[in-house]
């Protein structure tokens, strides 16, 4: 079907910006600008949604932008493929705006309109990174976001923030311009740059150009994806304030790379262009090692944040694994992850937040008896740390499916054990924490609660999303996903 | 009206000498002046460019003596593209306030305005000659008030600014033995009648011999790498306003003259292949100047003396951009003159800026100036970002250029050299974020500082709009003005 | 042959002159040498110019009873553009001079390294102005409002 132009792409990533520029407008009214936070995220979760139901109806909306370049028009593109993240991303922000107003009042953070405003323009460039619809577009979004994520890393100033956001820049500027090379080497060999499900450089790149070209491209957003070794950012960028880890290092940044990795991967080079080249079993081993390796490093952390922030490293990388793949059930297992993965690590974080400002705790060792503190909260952890390890009826167990058999199909049994057994590890870094929760007695320090209600709320809601998630397909997303697996990878299942 | 070709360059000639007259009377009429005839100029400039870009070239004829035997002004795309981003440096250059531009206040009689239009009148001159001689003189016009300019900058300013002196005279010296060479072969001096003569004798000793000496003085000019050696002290210790001309546009006129002579006097001599291996040294060099420019850059802690260590490195992309010598580089050299003159002219009016308020040079006693001064520290941000190359900022487009030519030739070291030098150029610029906008105020300076005057406001935010509009619009630029001046160029 | 044997000849001083005046810029530490060396190699080039436009059995370039034959006259081209090049490089060595005697005034020396010794021992940057000027002296007033140029009198660290 032709794309039909529209202004909503557009308006995606306009809303968030003009959210932004209408906080720092508000700087001294608090509450105004508070509520200008949750309003625009409201306001661009109605744009989006309007878009699933076209999207679903298989239309494609599109926003042409002009050009950039000679000769290569960009557009911003609602396919299915950006849709799903899109709509992941601004469903999670309503409730993630809900949810950093609760944390940063009750953190009495510094700096809040700063903060508010750079998080409002991360989801607009998110957006972006969603509705791209060329490379080029793409680029700028991708760099967009890893700027406009700096000033929340390094938020509290002082000498590990400051660390942490050298780190961030250095790994994902560096990915980045790995990835510019790649990109021009594109522009200058087939003079195209608008994504094709499929791929588009097959037959006008040489073997070796084109395994050059995925490896800059592989490991450009493998530096966004936390793929090992280039993960040492992820677990630093944890300083910063949890709003920003559950928002953006556990959905919209590394989401962003994982995104990009698929787009790449999909709708750059193809199966027709990576057919004879070891390029794809060199990336899906990476990734598995990644999934082993990240575990098994979980397990050992006791700051809390850590831990997860080592589970989100070992789920992205199934993610990878299954997009380099490329087989159609892996492919689609992969999308399916990226809002599964999204739901319930968001949940956790949020859990990770809530317990933070309430009880003042960030050590898993601390955590003994908390759940009868925090009922709602813990109840919510554990319902995450259930589907993440991949167990039905939650969200989990359906993307992982996916991606075991689309591993076995595609005779990689190899990498379908790996990500079966590894269900195994999130068990065991993750259930420890709801056991010691619910059946260790609680210290005697001092007595606390449920944190506001502003953050309860909103992880109640993820944690509920990730089990209707597990089970059915929510307004045909389901069915978007397989429909893009099969247009990338040339196979219907 | 030919005049069109000698316009931009008379407002400037003209005021600087009532300049001079006006500031005997009062200081401030000088500035006046000057930002009149500037704004004259750059008028002229644009009509001038928007006429060439159309209608093409326009020549005139100095004194109704018709070249070869007279001297002739030339506007065409890349002369009038290049007057155009003269003039409106030395315009914002000029509207910013005379303290925090010069460092000092000036009392009667000082010819301050009168010196930056004659700079000013050297570098158009510069642009619109047609003639070879008649450009060395503009050379040396231009580079007299730069020595007096830099002499501002204090004690280290003076001594900087005489050892400029000796570089820069014997650059205009070699620049000059090279014309010498060519009119004794051709027995001409205007560009495009010996253009049409060299061919004829292309690869003699001679010829090889004038371009060796015109590519090594101009290089010195314009502070190529390993030639760049009066660079950082004439740029450091002068006053922020004289650092933000000369680091934009006075070292790209010797950049212009090389593109200039190179691609349209020795044309195929130079772009041919059995000529001197000047095009790879200028690459090479370049690529060099990249590299040893980010990595002093990296290691300073004078905010001045970094930007005029990132002007070494950043005109090594220019050097690199004329040595590939395709279209797709000459696009991406020509549109680097232009971004590097408004992002760097952009960060010195800032630290000008901060020098005004709180008068810290120290990187690390900038901390927390960022809540201090928004506006002023949101438009060094966009111009700091710009040169990392952080799409769709200008900066971005020109690398972009250049790693497009260097993959299109499979010069790789080349593609690699520019896309990893962008983290060099983070490394540095972070430094300063951290300080500017993360950190908390410290010094007591910093606290009770403000935003500075308006219009350092106001420059710096024209400058900083430009950086953003010039990455969004940059196809424009290219389709229309660029693209015409590298086919002119290599075509 | 002598033709071309004289020809040589003068380039080869021309080459000479140009060296002597280069060396004279970088290698001597004594400012005002550097300056001589600077107008040597200058008026190399000048010499360079005139000697191209040398040509036997011709005169000035005034038309008289013998002509309008081009042969018969010197080219004046190379004298013009000399003439004017002396003129700018006049305006140059004005320059240079006055630096000198800013110099001088600011450091009582001309020796580059005791210059560059005695300007290291002066912070960078404005704040610290007006650390290093123990005796202001009777030099002529600073002519920059913030005085960082301060110095040590005629005789400070000559020696």
């Amino acid at each position: 079907m032709d794309p039909q132009v529209s202004w909503l792409p557009a308006a995606a990533v306009v809303v968030p910006t003009l959210t932004s520029a209408l906080i720092v407008a508000a700087r001294r009214r608090p509450d105004v600008r508070d509520g200008i936070l949750v309003t625009g995220a409201v306001v661009t979760f109605a744009i989006v949604a309007s878009i699933v139901p076209r999207v679903v109806a298989g239309e494609i909306l599109t926003t042409p932008l002009g050009q950039l370049l000679p000769g290569a028009e960009l557009h911003l593109t609602a396919d299915g493929m950006g849709m799903v993240f899109a709509a992941l991303a601004s469903l999670l922000w309503v409730l993630a705006g809900f949810y950093a107003i609760g944390y940063m009042r009750g953190d009495r953070a510094g700096n809040q309109t700063r903060f508010y405003a750079f998080y409002s323009l991360c989801l607009a460039t998110a957006f972006g990174v969603a509705f791209a619809g060329d490379l080029l577009t793409f680029f700028i979004a991708y760099e967009l976001l890893t700027v406009t994520t700096y000033p929340l890393v390094a938020h509290n100033g002082d000498g590990k923030a400051l660390t942490a956001g050298r780190t961030y820049l250095g790994y994902l500027l560096s990915g980045g311009a790995l990835v510019l090379l790649g990109i021009v080497i594109v522009y200058a060999t087939t003079g195209e740059l608008s994504f094709a499900a499929g791929g588009f450089v097959a037959g006008s790149m040489s073997p070796a150009m084109t395994g050059f070209v995925f490896a800059l491209f592989a490991v450009g957003f493998g530096t966004k994806a936390g793929l090992m070794p280039l993960h040492a950012w992820l677990p630093g960028a944890m300083v910063a304030p949890t709003p920003v880890s559950a928002l953006l290092h556990a959905v919209a940044v590394v989401k962003g790379g994982v995104f990009a990795v698929g787009r790449a991967v999909g709708f750059v080079f193809g199966p027709a262009a990576l057919t004879g080249i070891p390029a794809q079993t060199l990336l899906a081993t990476a990734a598995a090692i990644t999934i082993v390796t990240a575990s098994v490093i979980a397990l050992r952390q006791d700051h809390l944040k850590r831990r997860l922030a080592y589970s989100t490293i070992a789920h992205l990388a199934y993610i990878v694994l299954g997009f380099a793949l490329l087989t159609p059930a892996s492919y689609e297992g992969s999308l399916m992850h990226i809002v599964n993965h999204g739901a319930l690590k968001i949940t956790l974080f949020f859990a990770a937040g809530a317990i933070h400002i309430a009880a003042h705790k960030d050590y898993v060792s601390q955590l003994d008896g908390i759940g009868r503190r925090m009922p709602f909260t813990m109840t919510a952890f554990a319902v995450a740390a259930y589907g993440l390890a991949g167990l039905p009826p939650v969200g989990g167990f359906l993307s992982k499916w996916h991606l075991v058999l689309g591993a076995y199909d595609g005779g990689h049994t190899a990498f379908a054990a790996v990500m079966a057994f590894s269900g195994l590890f999130t068990a065991a870094y993750l259930f420890p924490i709801v056991y010691r929760a619910f059946f260790r007695p609680p210290p005697a320090d001092h007595p606390h609660g449920e944190a506001s209600s502003l953050m309860v709320a909103p992880l109640c809601i993820t944690a509920g999303l990730a089990v209707l998630l597990g089970l059915g397909d929510l307004s045909g997303m389901y069915a978007v996903m397989a429909d893009v697996a099969g247009a990338v990878t040339g196979g219907a299942r | 009206m030919s005049q069109i070709a000698v316009l931009p360059l008379l407002p400037l000639l003209f005021g600087a000498v009532i300049a001079v007259l006006a500031g005997l009377w009062n200081a401030r009429a000088a500035q006046g002046v000057a930002i009149v005839a500037t704004a004259a100029s750059l008028a002229a400039s644009l009509t001038g460019l928007v006429r060439v870009t159309t209608d093409g070239a326009v020549t005139y004829a100095l004194g109704g003596w018709p070249p070869p035997i007279g001297i002739e002004y030339v506007l065409d795309p890349l002369s009038a593209f290049m007057a155009s981003i003269v003039a409106l440096i030395g315009l914002l250059v000029v509207i910013y306030p005379v303290d925090a531009a010069f460092d000092i206040r000036p009392g009667r009689g000082v010819p301050l305005y009168a010196l930056v239009l004659l700079l000013l009148t050297g570098l158009m001159g510069v642009m619109l000659s047609g003639d070879l001689f008649h450009l060395f003189v503009f050379l040396e016009i231009y580079a007299i008030a730069t020595y007096g300019l830099v002499s501002l900058g204090g004690a280290k300013g003076v001594f900087a600014s005489f050892r400029y002196l000796l570089f820069g005279t014997v650059g205009s010296g070699l620049y000059l033995l090279g014309v010498g060479f060519l009119y004794f072969s051709t027995g001409t001096l205007n560009m495009a009648d010996m253009a049409g003569t060299l061919p004829e004798i292309a690869g003699s000793p001679t010829v090889l011999g004038a371009m060796a000496l015109i590519v090594t003085g101009l290089a010195l000019k314009m502070a190529l790498f390993p030639l760049h050696v009066w660079l950082p002290d004439a740029h450091s210790f002068s006053p922020p306003g004289v650092a933000a001309l000369l680091a934009a546009v006075q070292v790209k006129a010797g950049a212009y003259a090389l593109i200039r002579i190179l691609f349209d006097v020795f044309g195929p001599a130079y772009t041919g292949s059995d000529g001197l291996p000047v095009s790879a040294a200028l690459l090479w060099f370049g690529l060099a100047g990249v590299i040893y420019g980010s990595w002093l850059a990296t290691r300073q802690a004078d905010i001045k003396r970094l930007l005029a260590y990132s002007t070494v490195a950043q005109l090594g992309y220019i050097g690199v951009g004329i040595g590939l010598a395709t279209r797709i580089a000459l696009i991406g050299a020509v549109l680097h003159v232009l971004n590097h003159a408004v992002m760097k002219s952009g960060l010195f009016l800032v630290a000008g800026g901060i020098i005004q308020r709180t008068g810290l040079k120290s990187i690390p006693r900038f901390a927390g100036l960022g809540k201090r001064m928004p506006v002023t520290m949101t438009g060094f941000a966009i111009a700091a970002l710009s040169m990392v190359g952080i799409p769709p900022l200008a900066g971005f487009w020109s690398k972009f250029y250049l790693v497009w030519a260097a993959v299109d030739v499979g010069n790789w070291v080349t593609a690699v050299v520019i896309v990893a030098s962008s983290m060099l150029t983070l490394v540095y610029f972070l430094r300063l974020f951290e300080q500017i906008f993360v950190l908390e105020p410290r010094e007591a300076v910093v606290a009770d500082a403000t935003e500075p005057s308006g219009r350092v406001i106001g420059t710096v935010s024209v400058l900083a709009a430009s950086i953003v509009l010039i990455g969004v619009f940059n196809v424009v630029l290219v389709r229309h003005v660029v693209g015409p001046i590298a086919d002119a160029a290599v075509g | 042959m002598i033709e071309v044997l004289a020809d040589r000849y003068v380039y080869l001083f021309v080459l000479a002159l140009l060296a002597i005046g280069l060396y004279g810029v970088l290698a001597k530490t004594d400012l005002v040498k550097k300056v001589i060396g600077l107008v040597i190699f200058t008026t190399a080039i000048y010499l360079f110019f005139i000697h191209g436009s040398l040509q036997e059995d011709a005169t000035a370039p005034v038309i008289d009873e013998r002509g309008t034959d081009p042969a018969l006259y010197v080219d004046p081209l190379p004298h013009l553009l000399i003439l004017t090049a002396i003129v700018v490089g006049v305006g140059i060595l004005g320059v240079a001079l006055a630096l000198l005697v800013r110099l001088y005034r600011t450091h009582g020396t001309m020796d580059e390294g005791l210059i560059v010794q005695h300007l290291s021992g002066i912070e960078p940057g404005v704040e610290d102005t007006a650390a290093t000027d123990p005796e202001p002296g009777d030099r002529d007033p600073p002519d920059d409002g913030r005085g960082h140029d301060g110095g040590h009198g005629h005789d400070g660290d000559g020696a």
